[in-house]
């Protein structure tokens, strides 16, 4: 385990702002999407990022994937600054699967051309060798070979997942960002396809950063998870410390309203106040604060600043080091 | 598992891959759409009698005689040898008519073609980058929204000389501003698809991205916008021709045709109302087709 | 149907064998197939299904928002004693907001951009209720505060699209709720919305309910949101209600191999072991153009039969609450699950 100092994917102080116009003639104003946020993803884990719409997750994402540069901060991948790699290289250790099976994938493309695309973009082998690459990956999401010829429209939602984890995977990529991969998906449905993702990730060593906003699937599947809120990160935690004892009340708010499918326990009151804050004018001192059950006068004004132990990190006042 | 594969191995519910390919589709809704149906097959009979007129037509569409001027079509008492009469040189209306066709039909598919080449670049361009360059290009297309077509085709012509290459190069500079607007809304939806992002992320290339990924999913509408832009045009040259700024005599031109049938039309009306009409077709054939298209390629948009 | 106690107070809602075919151009398309239900006031059933399962379309046809191309037909399908298949465009009308109520997914696709909020309040009033502008005014003030929106009155003369997704979704309840309606009908009212906003709407709505009174149909495809809401369940698979009863029992047994499939298929927490293989439902939901026959689900399920394919026999329990369509007795798929891992149900 060499690898263990350096991570295969670390963001260090990632901030990422757009300026946004309201109205007509209104004057642009900052938009703070991902603030400050520092993670690492060490080799094999599985980070899972939760957080509510709004909250920066799918910016992060697309960060990651070079399809955003940050405003200031930096990616590292395997150590090495993001800005350095060209496009090509990073495409080949980073792949997406994205939240929509029927919005990822070209309805005009037939399934082997969409699985090919990478190969074809990078050059890589000749069109027999990209055929003979594309059975082997169909084989591997669970897929017929003679749905090479069909096009997306003619697949069911599963199979069109399965079609995009292939593209991610063809390539043999280290990290897969996974931005909501099951939630478009029917509940009998979904099940396949984190079994397909747990089984990938052990039997090729990927890496996940895992977005979802179903806890119940964080839980099933991460190592570790992150609590996003506002652009900044308030906790993370190994997932068994995260889901037994949060600490942050945001964390607890969104563990409370998870319905969990037990008849007779009622609807949680998760005491949090409805409204998510506008994120062009977050609130002063701790963003959270509007919301939180335990505010105290101090996270009026002042922002807390994380605290870093045994357990992870945590930005409350409540754990103020 | 094993059960079930076992029990159901002809079971006509069991299947994967569901229904016809996307192509399969659209030729089956496009042969069950009347409307298109009939206006491709109008505009499928006229090209093909535009392409073959010298074989097609009965007579030289500019030979002149003198002695036999405006001899009425068959239906009003001519005989089968001018089925559609002569004009006032003696010309035979229905040589000129299949003649004229090929002016319409050329005028309309190149003028259609420069201007489709101009507007998607440009509405392409807009929708994909965004920012600066879509500012230009909503700024370029507001400016030409702001001039009289006829007007400025007028000027034109009347500066540089009425001829079919002027025609032509006058439209297609022209009619590009529809194309612009619908590939640049197009582009816009289709930006924000995820497989856009997928393509991207996998490191393609803009002209890949633009060429591969999103062309061919806004080839529909760009299909429908030619139709209606090639009416457009063939309406215009007509228009043109009519006011005299248009091609030159002695091309055979509807537009023209009307033009010099109309000092006759108190006595000969049907000098003007036999090019009127097939122009009339013409133009509501296309329409038709370009409708059926949209209906076609695009059924979710159906109401 | 109704012998026991419980059941005396008639339903106000009752629905017998709900069939509706959609015409397509390649053949009749059998949406939903023989669906009979029962609902009274102050209840709470949840329609359990996924896509394509005719769930949605079951609400719309007691809506009667089908459309004109789509009939729906039943042996009954009455509200509080009026007949719907066969009531007039008017009675529908009359009906619709004033004693049915609809909330949809998404809030912003059913709000009119065009109009304010307050004007879209009070119309369902002034409209249904003959009141006055006044007090529909006061009333619209009235249900927002009740749905949680905070400064009300400013609220009324603001667009749908100044509102967050969460909002718009309160201003439909309140809309909903504006004629005080005997039957909401709700088509997954929380799906698009955040975790923490979900808990809040649910809770609302089953608190709005008791107050009220009123009977609720909740379609879902959320088995948390079921176990939490519902009184009944009732799954839907491929056009078809292959198991209904009390929540508690669908939970506990669950006797239909779908259900059953189902509830495997979601981690539980505290008792799937994290990261490890769910359970799954192998295929995908069958084509229901042309003749339709036998179980549906034969494709998918692990204990089809040859005689799945023929006609299936519905069971029900001794008080006629819990009832499902399987060619298996009750119990003995249970049996067998308990025999084949070693733990029960």
């Amino acid at each position: 385990m060499s690898q263990l100092d350096t991570p295969v994917l670390e963001l260090r102080n990632v901030t990422k702002t757009y300026s946004v116009k309201q109205g007509l003639f209104g004057k642009p104003k900052p938009l703070t999407a991902v603030n400050d946020v520092s993670i690492k993803l060490a080799r094999g884990e599985v980070l899972g990022l939760v957080g509510e719409s709004g909250c920066g997750k799918s910016t992060l994402a697309k960060i990651l994937l070079g399809l955003e540069a940050p405003s200031s901060g930096q990616v590292l991948v395997d150590g090495q600054a993001l800005g350095g790699q060209d496009r090509l290289a990073l495409a080949r250790r980073i792949q997406p699967i994205f939240q929509d099976p029927y919005s990822s994938l070209n309805p005009r493309k037939n399934i082997y051309d969409i699985i090919a695309l990478p190969l074809r973009v990078h050059s890589i082998g000749n069109e027999v060798s990209r055929q003979k690459s594309v059975r082997e990956i169909l084989d591997i999401v669970g897929l017929p070979a003679r749905v090479m010829n069909s096009y997306p429209s003619q697949m069911s939602g599963g199979q069109r997942q399965r079609v995009a984890i292939a593209r991610a995977l063809i390539m043999k990529p280290e990290i897969v960002i996974c931005d909501e991969p099951t939630s478009a998906l029917d509940v009998s449905v979904q099940s396949q396809i984190l079994n397909l993702l747990n089984e990938l990730r052990q039997e090729f060593g990927l890496t996940y950063l895992f977005i979802s906003h179903n806890l119940a699937v964080i839980e099933h599947l991460a190592t570790r998870v992150a609590v996003m809120y506002l652009g900044r990160i308030v906790e993370e935690a190994s997932v068994e410390s995260l889901f037994d004892a949060a600490r942050h009340p945001y964390s607890d708010a969104l563990l409370k309203s998870v319905l969990t499918p037990e008849p007779g326990l009622g609807i949680p009151d998760t005491h949090l106040g409805m409204t998510y804050p506008n994120p062009i004018a977050p609130p002063d001192g701790c963003h959270f604060h509007p919301r939180c059950p335990s505010a105290m006068d101090l996270c009026k004004s002042q922002r807390p600043t994380p605290l870093f132990d045994a357990a992870g990190r945590i930005e409350c006042h409540l754990f103020s080091p | 598992m094993t059960l079930a594969t076992s029990a159901n191995s002809v079971d006509p519910l069991l299947q994967d891959i569901i229904g016809p390919t996307p192509g399969q589709q659209l030729r089956r809704r496009f042969f069950g759409h009347r409307g298109l149906m009939i206006g491709a097959s109008v505009l499928g009979l006229l090209l093909v009698i535009a392409v073959l007129a010298p074989v097609v037509a009965p007579h030289d569409p500019y030979a002149q005689d003198l002695m036999a001027r405006m001899k009425p079509p068959v239906f009003l008492g001519g005989t089968w040898e001018n089925i559609l009469g002569t004009d006032h040189l003696g010309r035979d209306y229905l040589s000129r008519l299949i003649y004229g066709a090929r002016v319409s039909l050329l005028i309309g598919f190149v003028a259609a073609l420069i201007s489709g080449t101009i507007g998607t670049a440009m509405g392409v361009a807009a929708g994909y980058f965004g920012g600066r360059v879509d500012m230009v290009v909503t700024f370029l297309i507001n400016v030409r929204l702001a001039m009289p077509v006829v007007l400025v085709a007028l000027a034109v012509v009347a500066i540089l000389g009425g001829s079919l290459q002027v025609v032509i190069g006058v439209l297609g500079l022209l009619l590009w501003d529809r194309f612009a607007v619908v590939m640049r809304a197009s582009t816009l939806q289709v930006r924000g698809r995820e497989y856009v992002a997928a393509a991207q992320a996998i490191g393609a290339s803009t002209p890949r991205i633009l060429l591969s990924e999103i062309m061919p999913n806004i080839m529909n509408n760009l299909i429908v916008v030619i139709t209606l832009e090639m009416a457009h045009a063939i309406l215009l040259e007509a228009t043109l021709s009519f006011l005299g700024l248009g091609v030159q005599p002695p091309t055979p031109s509807w537009g023209l045709m009307v033009s010099e049938g109309k000092n006759m039309m108190l006595f000969e009306p049907w000098l003007v109302l036999i090019p009127g009409t097939v122009l009339f077709v013409v133009v509501l054939a296309i329409n038709l087709m370009g409708d059926g298209l949209r209906d076609v390629t695009a059924p979710e948009n159906r109401s | 149907m109704c012998q026991s106690k419980s059941c005396q107070d008639t339903p106000i809602l009752s629905i017998d064998n709900l069939t509706i075919d959609i015409p397509t151009s390649a053949g009749t398309l059998h949406a939903v197939r023989g669906i009979s239900l029962d609902l009274k006031r102050g209840e709470t059933l949840c329609i359990v299904g996924e896509s394509g399962s005719g769930k949605s379309l079951t609400s719309l046809a007691l809506m009667g928002l089908l459309g004109k191309r789509i009939v729906p037909r039943a042996d009954r399908m009455e509200f509080d004693g009026i007949e719907l298949t066969t009531a007039s465009a008017r009675t529908m009308r009359k009906l619709r907001g004033a004693r049915m109520a609809m909330i949809f997914q998404e809030p912003m696709t059913s709000l009119n951009p065009a109009y304010t909020i307050g004007d879209q309040l009070m119309e369902a009033l002034t409209l249904h209720g003959g009141s006055s502008r006044k007090k529909a005014r006061a009333r619209a003030i009235e249900l927002l505060e009740k749905v949680g929106i905070t400064a009300a009155e400013s609220r009324l003369s603001q667009y749908p699209h100044q509102l967050s997704g969460g909002l718009r979704q309160r201003v439909m309840i309140a809309m909903a709720l504006m004629c005080e309606p005997e039957l909401i009908i709700a088509d997954e009212p929380t799906t698009a919305l955040d975790v923490t906003i979900q808990a809040q709407i649910l809770r609302l709505l089953a608190d709005l309910q008791r107050e009220m009174n009123m009977a609720m149909i909740l379609i879902t495809h959320d088995l948390g949101v079921v176990a939490r809401v519902a009184d009944k369940v009732a799954v839907m698979y491929a056009g078809e209600l292959v198991e209904t009863g009390p929540v508690k029992e669908i939970f506990a047994a669950p006797s239909h191999p779908y259900t059953r499939g189902l509830l495997r298929c979601i981690p539980l927490p505290g008792k799937t072991k994290r990261g490890s293989v769910l359970g799954t439902i192998p295929g995908i939901v069958p084509s229901l153009v042309g003749d339709v026959e036998g179980c549906t689900f034969r494709t998918r399920c692990e204990h089809a039969a040859p005689a799945c394919r023929g006609p299936i026999p519905l069971h029900s329990s001794p008080e006629g609450t819990h009832s499902f369509r399987c060619i298996y007795k009750p119990g003995s798929l249970q049996a067998e699950a308990a025999l084949s891992t070693g733990t029960s149900v």
